[in-house]
């Protein structure tokens, strides 16, 4: 058949459109899942953290964390009636294996559970030099160990001791707040086992996540608000001496 | 035309540029990722690749699916609230191949004390037992069926001491 300049001119735009298409590439990965539609955090209730360290070991299960590292620890503090500038702080084996058992003393205990914080403004990233690190644009903090160099830059740069240099892959490591769950609807390891609900995942962006109402009638602080890293680790009834 | 007279050198340098930037042009798009700078400063595709690793902890609604007799027990009991793999661990592998990969049952002894063990550092409201006074070694068990351990069949039977 030979092409008219009539019919040439109707499929120009056609194959314009389908070409866009072909541009576009494949859909993601996880269909249902739009990066746009979430901001994601984590809820701390520090009164309901009994310090079992079963988010430990989840997470070490879940991302397969190295021996001697953590993605996620949790802390006990001792604050004296006396010295509440200097909190007693614990954490063995970063609570994998339990706490020793404290006796009825003076003063008051509870349990600290630290992860990666997620800030939005977050120094670890500003630092990277290969644009290895990065705030993912559904706001999770993430590595890329394809280009991490392991300079470690951005392991010095977190204010809150979330980084390590995987001791074989020779490259950041970092809590990815499950991303590879999260974006299937699930929640993270940590919160899917922790005994007591004291974490919590949260999506910012969604308007009927619990986390609204709780904000509006909870004393919540953030780690280190005064560095201004955007933190979007909640932590509920936090105690003025944890630093 | 005087003043272009010994200008052909100007010319030939202006190629080598030219030439240098197209050898730079195209090894930056040969070795600069497709998707660098899709979002940011970054690797867009990175994004994609951490999302699809596989979760090793199925995740509760996994388990319901099939274990709705322990799910029954469970939502009665004070431990309704508690997800099945808190205790029996990561368990994608049985959830995708229940046939051929079976749980190990938990120990009731180390288990149970991991949250339940006496310590001033836990909430007040918590229950807690000092483990060897309260059972004197008998495992949990014997007396609290774990997916709802409050003791109810025999009032009588108050268990250990607190």
């Amino acid at each position: 058949m030979s092409l008219t300049r009539r019919h040439f001119l109707v499929l120009l735009p056609t194959a314009a459109i389908a070409w866009k298409f072909v541009e576009a590439g494949t859909p993601e990965a996880a269909p249902n899942y739009t990066m746009s539609e979430h901001w994601w955090g984590m809820l701390i209730d520090i009164p309901k953290c009994i310090g079992c360290g079963n988010c430990v070991r989840a997470c070490r299960a879940e991302n397969d964390v190295p021996d001697g590292y953590f993605r996620t620890w949790v802390e006990r503090y001792h604050v004296t009636d006396t010295n509440m500038t200097n909190p007693e702080v614990i954490s063995p084996d970063g609570g994998e294996k339990g706490f020793p058992t404290a006796e009825e003393d003076a003063g008051k205990y509870f349990f600290v559970p630290k992860l990666c914080n997620q800030c939005a403004d977050s120094p670890c990233t500003q630092v990277c030099p290969v644009g290895a690190t990065f705030v993912s644009p559904d706001g999770v903090v993430l590595v890329d160990q394809k280009y991490c160099l392991g300079c470690a830059y951005c392991v010095q740069a977190c204010p809150y001791g979330c980084r390590y240099i995987h001791p074989e892959k020779k490259v950041a490591d970092k809590c990815t707040l499950c991303y590879h769950r999260i974006t299937k609807g699930q929640t993270t390891a940590c919160a899917e086992n922790c005994p007591t609900g004291a974490r919590q995942l949260v999506d910012l962006k969604n308007p009927n996540d619990p986390i609204h109402a709780f904000l509006k009638t909870h004393s919540v602080q953030v780690l280190k608000p005064q560095m201004a890293t955007g933190a979007k680790v909640y932590y509920n009834e936090l105690d003025g001496s944890v630093r | 035309m005087r003043f272009f007279k010994d200008s052909g050198h100007l010319f030939r340098f202006a190629g080598l540029f030219v030439i240098a930037f197209l050898i730079f042009w195209g090894v930056r798009g040969f070795v600069v990722p497709q998707s660098f700078g899709k979002y940011g400063h970054y690797r867009a595709a990175a994004i994609d690749e951490i999302a699809a690793h596989s979760p090793h902890y199925a995740g509760h609604q996994a388990c319901e699916t099939c274990h709705t007799d322990v799910q029954d027990v469970k939502k009665a009991g004070k431990h309704a609230h508690l997800n099945c793999e808190a205790c029996h661990g990561p368990q994608a592998q049985h959830a995708a191949d229940p046939g051929s990969v079976t749980p190990v049952k938990p120990d009731t002894a180390v288990l149970c004390a991991r949250c339940h063990a006496a310590s001033a550092a836990r909430p007040k409201s918590f229950p807690q037992v000092k483990v060897d006074e309260h059972a004197g070694g008998v495992p949990c068990q014997t007396c609290h069926q774990p997916h709802s351990p409050a003791i109810v069949d025999t009032p009588a039977a108050t268990g250990g001491a607190k």
